[in-house]
């Protein structure tokens, strides 16, 4: 791999991205042949077959008292005045198990152990430090907020990837732009997915926003320029625009994305002002490679963490916030229409460690 | 040829080699390097614990430290816990009970319940011949029961007309009711998402269970699922005994390492994975492959798949001729080209080839598209004679093409050369024969 990155930075991507686009072409190629040649010689060979459960008792028992006894064992160790390795170790395992991830919590350890020498307490370090981190990224993405011209609205443009609660996190928004009497206009650029268009039309009657809405089926850009220009002659005080959930590694959805935002930039210049990636809190490590596709793609200025009412604490968004100087701006903590709050650093550090409840019955 | 884990292995018994024997003791050092790239593809902590702890202990009793590549062996030896833990073998729904059949899907919000229903009625209907009834349950959120409803038409499966102000009970009841009368011998029950520590909507599904004994009640989860996998896993087995698993969005390029989490809690078999945002695109769990993914090994059978499906016999025979006997032109190139353009972008191609994923990671995804582009156009803007026979591009056609296709002569010369030498490797590795691909990649059995 060093090889391969030495080679590549000489040579530029663009030279490395011809060569393995031929590569690909003739792999293609060999691969269709060795396969072929293969079923031929075996047979076609058939996958199907008993379901063969293999079941892992010791792993299952082990399970639940792990989980449980976790937590319980860092809190006092996080309140303890000095640390050992068995402490770190505890620290490292809770951060790992909210998803924070391997090089953040290694950061977050070497800052604990750096303090501790300096006589401060591992549990006042830590939080200080993750908060340090999200203030960090507030600061950075406030720095760059633009903020709209006299006479046009506020537009938002929500993304993220399937089932992460985009709809639903626009309806929370809408309801609370309209609560602070700002008139609300909600686009339904979604056209893909079956009744995303009803739904958007469900929070929208909900919230008390207006709505812009085509066919399903129809061009997102197409709706997006419709929706800047009711937004304008409604003079709508903000616009948020909702968009279909899409894998970051669809490079044609991402296209088409891109096309939206252009749409919106030359009908309202310095639009869209805020872009917000929706996360889902149970996601893992995938989470930043998405935050950072779609941001080198459409430039996402902030975050949106769902679904933190559940078991997962949604440390991901700290590796995102770190690595990529990303705000969170809002979580959804359940499925009411107030159930959207502004991101507050230092709860989310401290629920980051709290201790975890058992799910369900034993 | 393992990337990523592999390489940490290798350096990690490197430096250990210089001090001479290996001993048990060094085990611990590369068992962490098998902690860390688990813990990286989202496997859950206390899973990845046991795993390794057994990985250690099984490891000992076997040749793995006197082993000359001691981390290839010990990847080979994990790659094969990894299978034998998932389930050895492709899960296959046994629906040989009286009719009509119930499914029920649960799972978290936004998991893909709803998609992965349509889903699989349509892949009863044509691949097991069944005759499917979708019910949907979910009252609770927005126009849930009209996406359904649209998928149904769309696919052109029946759909249950589920009131919004009805009890998932009721209609559950009903759309078994509805099935058996009609003559359906499959249903489908599209259930709401749902947190499983909300104890209230945990009871709604086990009153649902109790109410139409579901021959299986399959827990939908998404791949890209982080640590939380085992609390959710646990939370849905606890109340309602899952009997199966669906894992969506695998499309996508999360390492997946829920697939493995889930499995531990559950011991519920994966049946299907989603890869994609089509009807048909619900695939067999196939655990060779997904243990590949999770160690971050590419995905070469799927790659094969892939291919397999867009190319026939016999395109695959003459190419194949052609390739031997170096008869391979620039025309076959473009041929090939257009083929590839179908199976997908080259991000996603590239993220299959085990070693390429790391590089596909760090490229912008649409560099190599466009540069697929201009080689194209390159290729276009060539006459038939040339593509036949690229030894007679001199400078003043190499000057024409570049004109025609928009790029410079430099441009044109490059990909001459890349195009010779990329050739020439790949004719190597048609020669070794159908295993050569295999050993290559110590992914392709046989």
């Amino acid at each position: 791999m060093q090889a391969w990155q030495r080679y590549a930075d000489g040579l530029g991507w663009a030279t490395i991205a011809g060569v393995l686009a031929i590569v690909i072409v003739l792999v293609g190629a060999v691969v269709a042949v060795l396969a072929r040649r293969r079923r031929a010689a075996v047979g076609v060979p058939d996958s199907s077959g008993p379901a063969v459960a293999r079941d892992l008792p010791g792993l299952r028992q082990g399970l639940a008292k792990t989980r449980a006894g976790m937590f319980q064992r860092i809190l006092p160790l996080l309140g303890r005045q000095r640390l050992d390795a068995e402490a770190l170790g505890e620290i490292e395992a809770a951060l790992l198990a909210a998803d924070v991830g391997i090089e953040t919590t290694q950061r977050l350890l070497a800052c604990v152990q750096r303090r501790d020498r300096a006589g401060a307490a591992p549990r006042v370090a830590l939080e200080e430090e993750i908060v340090a981190i999200l203030d960090a990224a507030k600061r950075a993405g406030d720095a760059g907020r633009v903020t709209p011209a006299d006479g046009t609205p506020l537009v938002l443009m929500v993304v993220g990837v399937n089932g992460v609660g985009k709809t639903t996190s626009i309806g929370k928004l809408a309801a609370r732009f309209v609560r602070n009497g700002h008139r609300t206009l909600l686009v339904a650029a979604d056209t893909f997915r079956a009744a995303a268009i009803e739904q958007l039309t469900v929070w929208a009657e909900r919230s008390g926003a207006d709505l812009v809405r085509q066919e399903h089926g129809g061009d997102p850009g197409a709706v997006a320029f419709d929706g800047m220009r009711a937004g304008m002659a409604r003079k709508a005080g903000v616009v948020i625009v909702d968009t279909a959930g899409r894998l970051h590694t669809k490079s044609n959805l991402l296209e088409e994305l891109r096309k939206v935002r252009r749409v919106i930039a030359r009908e309202i210049p310095g639009a869209p002002h805020e872009t917000l990636l929706v996360v889902d809190a149970v996601t893992g490590q995938n989470g930043l490679v998405q935050a950072r596709a779609f941001l080198d793609q459409i430039d996402i200025t902030g975050v949106i963490l769902t679904k933190l009412d559940g078991t997962a604490r949604g440390g991901i968004v700290l590796a995102i916030a770190g690595g990529l100087n990303l705000p969170i701006r809002y979580i959804g903590v359940g499925e009411g229409i107030d159930d959207l709050r502004e991101f507050d650093a230092r709860e989310f550090a401290s629920a980051l460690l709290a201790p975890t409840e058992e799910p369900g019955s034993p | 040829m393992f990337d990523a884990l592999g390489d940490k292995l290798e350096q990690v018994f490197k430096r250990l080699r210089g001090h001479g024997r290996i001993t048990e003791g060094h085990m611990t050092e590369a068992l962490r390097e098998v902690r860390m790239a688990l813990l990286e593809a989202d496997v859950a902590l206390p899973v990845v614990q046991k795993f390794t702890e057994s990985i250690r202990e099984r490891a000992l009793g076997q040749e793995v430290l006197r082993s000359l590549t001691p981390e290839q062996h010990l990847l080979k030896f994990i790659h094969l816990e990894l299978i034998k833990t998932m389930g050895e073998q492709a899960a296959v729904l046994d629906l040989g009970v009286p009719p009509p059949v119930a499914i029920m899907l649960v799972g978290l919000q936004g998991s893909g319940k709803t998609t992965s229903s349509a889903k699989l009625a349509r892949h009863l209907k044509s691949e097991r011949g069944r005759r499917p009834y979708l019910v949907p349950a979910d009252v609770y959120r927005p126009a849930a029961i009209e996406q359904l409803t649209a998928l149904g038409r769309q696919l052109g499966l029946p759909v249950h007309p589920s009131a919004a102000d009805a009890t998932p009970v009721d209609l559950a009841r009903a759309g078994m009711t509805a099935a058996r009368t009609a003559g359906h011998d499959t249903v489908i029950i599209d259930t709401a998402g749902r947190l499983h520590i909300d104890e209230a909507l945990m009871d709604e599904l086990v009153a649902i269970k109790a109410a139409i004994t579901p021959k299986y009640v399959f827990l939908v989860a998404d791949a890209m699922t982080g640590q939380d996998a085992v609390n959710v896993a646990q939370g849905f087995h606890d109340k309602l005994a899952i009997d199966g698993v669906i894992l969506t969005k695998l499309d996508g390029d999360a390492r997946g390492g829920a697939a493995l989490s889930i499995r531990a809690v559950t011991g519920a078999p994966i049946f299907f994975v989603g890869m994609g945002e089509k009807p048909e695109a619900l695939e067999a769990f196939h655990p060779d492959r997904m243990a590949s993914r999770i160690l971050g090994q590419g995905d070469v059978l799927s790659l094969i798949e892939k291919v397999e499906k867009a190319y026939d016999q016999k395109q695959a025979e003459a190419l194949e001729k052609k390739l031997r006997k170096n008869e391979f032109t620039l025309e076959d190139f473009r041929d090939q080209l257009q083929m590839v353009k179908k199976l997908g972008s080259m991000g996603d191609l590239l993220g299959m080839i085990p070693g390429m994923k790391k590089l596909a990671g760090k490229m912008d995804p649409g560099v190599a598209d466009h540069e697929l582009k201009r080689i194209e156009a390159i290729i276009n803007s060539m006459t038939k004679e040339e593509r036949r026979n690229d030894a007679i591009l001199n400078g003043s056609r190499r000057k024409r093409i570049a004109l025609g296709s928009g790029t410079n002569v430099a441009d044109v010369n490059r990909f001459l050369k890349q195009y010779a030498q990329t050739k020439k490797m790949m004719k190597k590795f048609t020669k070794m024969g159908p295993g050569g691909l295999g050993r290559l990649t110590n992914m392709l059995p046989g």
